[in-house]
């Protein structure tokens, strides 16, 4: 099946079996999101990508693309909402940009430029979460973590391994390690896993290398997350 | 524990699937879950340990660390709250010398509070190791503490402890008459399969759980799919506070619930069925376990059903304490072993349900009604209620009336007719279908329980005018807020910014703007989230805030800002800190 959906008003095709982000993206339409990247199992838990279709919410990642859709994507309600939930993930966890070593590269924060969060509105929760520095190469800060399960798919789906899970109810989720100590450096993981690249926050980070490129000259210093997600979703989906 | 982890392993056939079954098992035996139990099942099953983990972090009956010997939580549900239930746990802790939420020193016995437990009508009510407690009062806890200091085991406790009574006031079509048994199965196969899902369609039979989706729609749209295997699921994860029609449904006809998911077998070519059943209802599984050894024994169940080359069986699978498993993905999650957390759609359960086969999911009553009609025919069930609402509709009514329990109505009835049957006088409001349903002020008893009007799964809450809305919305609001799965970021985190933002108001620290912002975040986490716990999660506080506005905003102080957090309360670290205890060192609230 394949035809042509309505995204605010441009006529964009899609081919069998893509979602409406996929077709969007193709089309040079980028929609915000932060648990989607091509080349991964749709998840649909952070609900940024939320377009109504046909007058109805729904994940943009998750909802394949029939002919004949009318969607918005661009709409004042929308952009007010995707912003209310983005707060809701920076209230829910502990996100210091000033001082975090991803600022600048962190998709989170970019979300956030693009769609013009200038406070946190809510009541933060200030959970106490630990550090995982165990490991020689690579670093966990759960005070980051937003459970995008980005890490959790790579490592299962890319590296093989399933190093991370998720775990605990409602707002006591926590990224669990799978390792009998619960440690990083009690697991297989190793730099070279996609799932230690993948982290659109800064939960995740290689060590030693935080500060090779300076504040200022960083991924989302310098161009829009819109542009920047474009160009890398589409080109991965030349490989 | 190997030993032991063996035979259970060996009775699950090693099978993944099984894995909460396998770590109830655990549990029970253990009061815990220990790290070297998780190693061997990881080992055993093959799966990471980190899956075991979620799994049983997700569950409220599982736990990492032990519980006591005794492990005793009582039900939380708004109903049991009425009942003098925060009196009772404190009289509980006081005897027991164990604080709620803590696991006493010697390891004895534990106390926690639990979502409703389904025994709304015989409240204050709670579980001991699993098994229902009813009717708590004083006396009864002074015999279950020094049962418990005596370490006499549950079997020896006196029976009445656990009576749980099925409180059946008013039988309409369905419960008037059960069908004889197999009586369904040999009409359907006479009449043939096509022609009785005809009938089903005719008789307008909806789905029982408050949706109302229909329900021959969804047996064809799964028969219509080729596949491998086909499956067949009784929705028994009655978990919305308010509601036990199903523990007595399960209790007095589970006959004719297994023989209506027998005949949706038939139907739509399932060979395998499973009864999900809440956790809660622990002391109904040897009963029902004995009624389908019956039905294997007679004819009814197993691989030439009637002797008519039908082959079906049905297996009974616990819960552990999670209201989202009510929810039909969820619940096809939790049968496979995992966290019950709902699925992407498309594709649906009729596509691509338990191990993306083809499965239908419905509730108790749905099959109890299927069962019914596929004997006495389409046109007998829609000759009652309404056009859009047809048949019966069996209520769990409990609050501040006369006669909690059981009620069948046509549908059309009105609410008052309903009052007055269930003895409710100086009535407030009603909760209709629960936390997820909808707040009536007494403004409205002349509307109708009818999907046109007010839906229902089976909740009907009364509240005389002793009671607070407000603290009605916040027992819900709370309930949502521990029950979210966790899986989206509206329902995560806005499930816990409503209990906050209402809690605000409510503890006299709101000020102007926040009931607005109160709702905003309502429609925002109603219009957001993933599935139909979000979805609903506001509807205590939307329904109640569009009929007693005055009763927020009374709450609200008169200035224009105020704090979200105790300003002064703040400060006490920093005082102990400077050794200070004089003016200075406080601040107030608001500058006055």
């Amino acid at each position: 099946m394949t035809g042509t959906i309505d995204i605010d008003g441009q006529s964009i095709p899609f081919e069998d079996g893509q979602t409406i982000i996929e077709a969007a993206t193709a089309a040079g339409v980028y929609i915000p999101h932060l648990c989607h990247r091509p080349g991964y199992t749709p998840h649909g838990s952070c609900k940024l990508c939320t377009v109504k279709v046909n007058g109805r919410n729904c994940s943009a990642c998750t909802f394949p693309a029939t002919d004949g859709q009318t969607v918005i994507n661009n709409s004042d309600e929308l952009e007010q909402d995707r912003r209310r939930i983005t707060q809701m993930l920076f209230v829910e966890g502990n996100h210091m940009c000033p001082s975090c070593e991803k600022s600048g590269n962190c998709q989170l924060q970019g979300v956030a430029y693009h769609l013009n969060m200038l406070d946190n509105h809510y009541p933060h929760f200030y959970p106490r979460r630990e550090m995982d520095a165990s490991h020689p190469d690579i670093l966990i800060d759960h005070n980051r973590c937003i459970f995008c399960n980005l890490c959790v798919r790579a490592s299962k789906e890319k590296d093989g391994k399933n190093v991370f899970g998720i775990a605990g109810r409602g707002i006591n989720k926590r990224l669990i390690v799978n390792s009998p100590s619960g440690q990083l450096k009690d697991s297989n993981m190793s730099i070279e896993d996609c799932a230690a690249h993948i982290c659109p926050t800064g939960a995740i980070l290689i060590k030693r290398t935080g500060y090779q490129v300076p504040i200022g000259q960083r991924i989302y210093d310098q161009k829009h997350i819109s542009e920047v997600a474009l160009a890398q979703e589409n080109a991965h989906g030349q490989d | 524990m190997k030993t032991f982890l063996k035979t259970i392993l060996i009775d699950a056939d090693y099978q993944p699937v099984r894995l909460l079954a396998l770590l109830r098992k655990v549990q029970a035996q253990y009061r815990h879950i220990p790290a070297a139990a998780i190693d061997i099942l990881a080992e055993a099953l093959q799966i990471p340990r980190a899956q075991i983990i979620a799994v049983v972090e997700f569950y409220s009956f599982l736990h990492l660390t032990p519980q006591g010997r005794y492990d005793i939580l009582i039900s939380d549900s708004i109903t049991d709250h009425m009942l003098d239930k925060e009196n009772i746990l404190g009289y509980l802790s006081s005897m027991l010398k164990v604080d709620v939420g803590e696991v006493r020193a010697d390891g004895l016995v534990s106390l926690n509070n639990t979502s409703c437990t389904g025994m709304c009508d015989q409240g204050p009510a709670g579980l001991v190791n699993g098994l229902p407690l009813t009717r708590l009062d004083r006396p009864r806890i002074d015999e279950i503490a020094a049962l418990i200091e005596q370490q006499r085991d549950i079997s020896d406790w006196p029976a009445y402890l656990f009576a749980v009574e099925d409180n059946l006031h008013k039988a309409g079509l369905l419960l008037n008459a059960p069908i004889e048994k197999g009586a369904a199965i040999q009409a359907a196969l006479d009449r043939g399969l096509e022609a009785t899902l005809a009938e089903l369609d005719r008789s307008g039979l909806r789905g029982r759980g408050g949706a109302g989706f229909k329900t021959a729609a969804k047996w064809r749209f799964c028969a219509e799919e080729s596949a491998e295997r086909h499956y067949v699921v009784c929705n028994a994860d009655e978990g919305e506070p308010g509601t036990f029609k199903d523990r007595v449904l399960l209790n007095m006809h589970a006959d004719q619930v297994f023989e209506g998911m027998t005949l949706a077998a038939a139907i739509i070519g399932a060979k395998q069925g499973f009864l999900y059943l809440r956790g809660e209802y622990l002391h109904l599984y040897d009963k029902l376990q004995a009624v389908l050894e019956q039905r294997r024994a007679t004819g009814l169940l197993g691989d030439n059903i009637l002797g008519r080359g039908l082959e079906f069986d049905i297996e009974i699978c616990l819960g552990a304490g999670a209201y989202i498993c009510g929810e039909e993905s969820a619940l096809i999650e939790s049968l496979e072993g995992k966290p019950g957390i709902p699925r992407n759609r498309p594709p649906y359960p009729v596509t691509s349900g338990y191990l993306n086969q083809p499965t239908i999911v419905n509730n108790v009553e749905t099959f109890l009604a299927a069962a019914k009609i596929a004997v006495l025919g389409g046109d007998w069930f829609a000759g009652f209620g309404t056009e859009k609402s047809a048949g019966s509709k069996i209520l769990s009514i409990c609050g501040d009336c006369a006669r909690p329990g059981i009620y069948e109505y046509p549908f059309g009835i009105a609410i008052e007719q309903i009052l007055h049957d269930c003895g409710a006088t100086d009535v407030l409001g009603v909760q209709i279908g629960g936390p997820s349903g909808t707040f009536i002020s007494n403004q409205e008893f002349k509307r109708q329980l009818a999907f046109e009007d007010l839906a229902t799964g089976g909740s009907f809450i009364v509240f005389n005018n002793s009671r607070n809305v407000l603290d009605i919305a916040q027992n819900f609001t709370h309930f949502f807020a521990h029950e979210s799965c966790g899986f989206c970021t509206p329902c995560r985190v806005g499930t816990s910014l409503l209990k906050k933002q209402l809690d605000k108001i409510i503890d006299g620290h709101g000020s102007a703007g926040d009931v607005a912002e109160l709702e905003s975040l309502c429609q925002l986490v109603k219009n957001y989230s993933h599935c139909g716990l979000g979805q609903t999660a506001a509807n205590p506080i939307l329904t109640t805030l569009q009929r007693y506005p005055d009763l927020y905003q009374n709450r609200l102080k008169n200035i224009s800002y105020e704090p979200g957090f105790d300003l002064d309360g703040a400060l006490e670290i920093a005082r102990r800190m400077a050794r200070r205890n004089d003016a200075g060192a406080h601040l107030s609230q608001v500058e006055e």
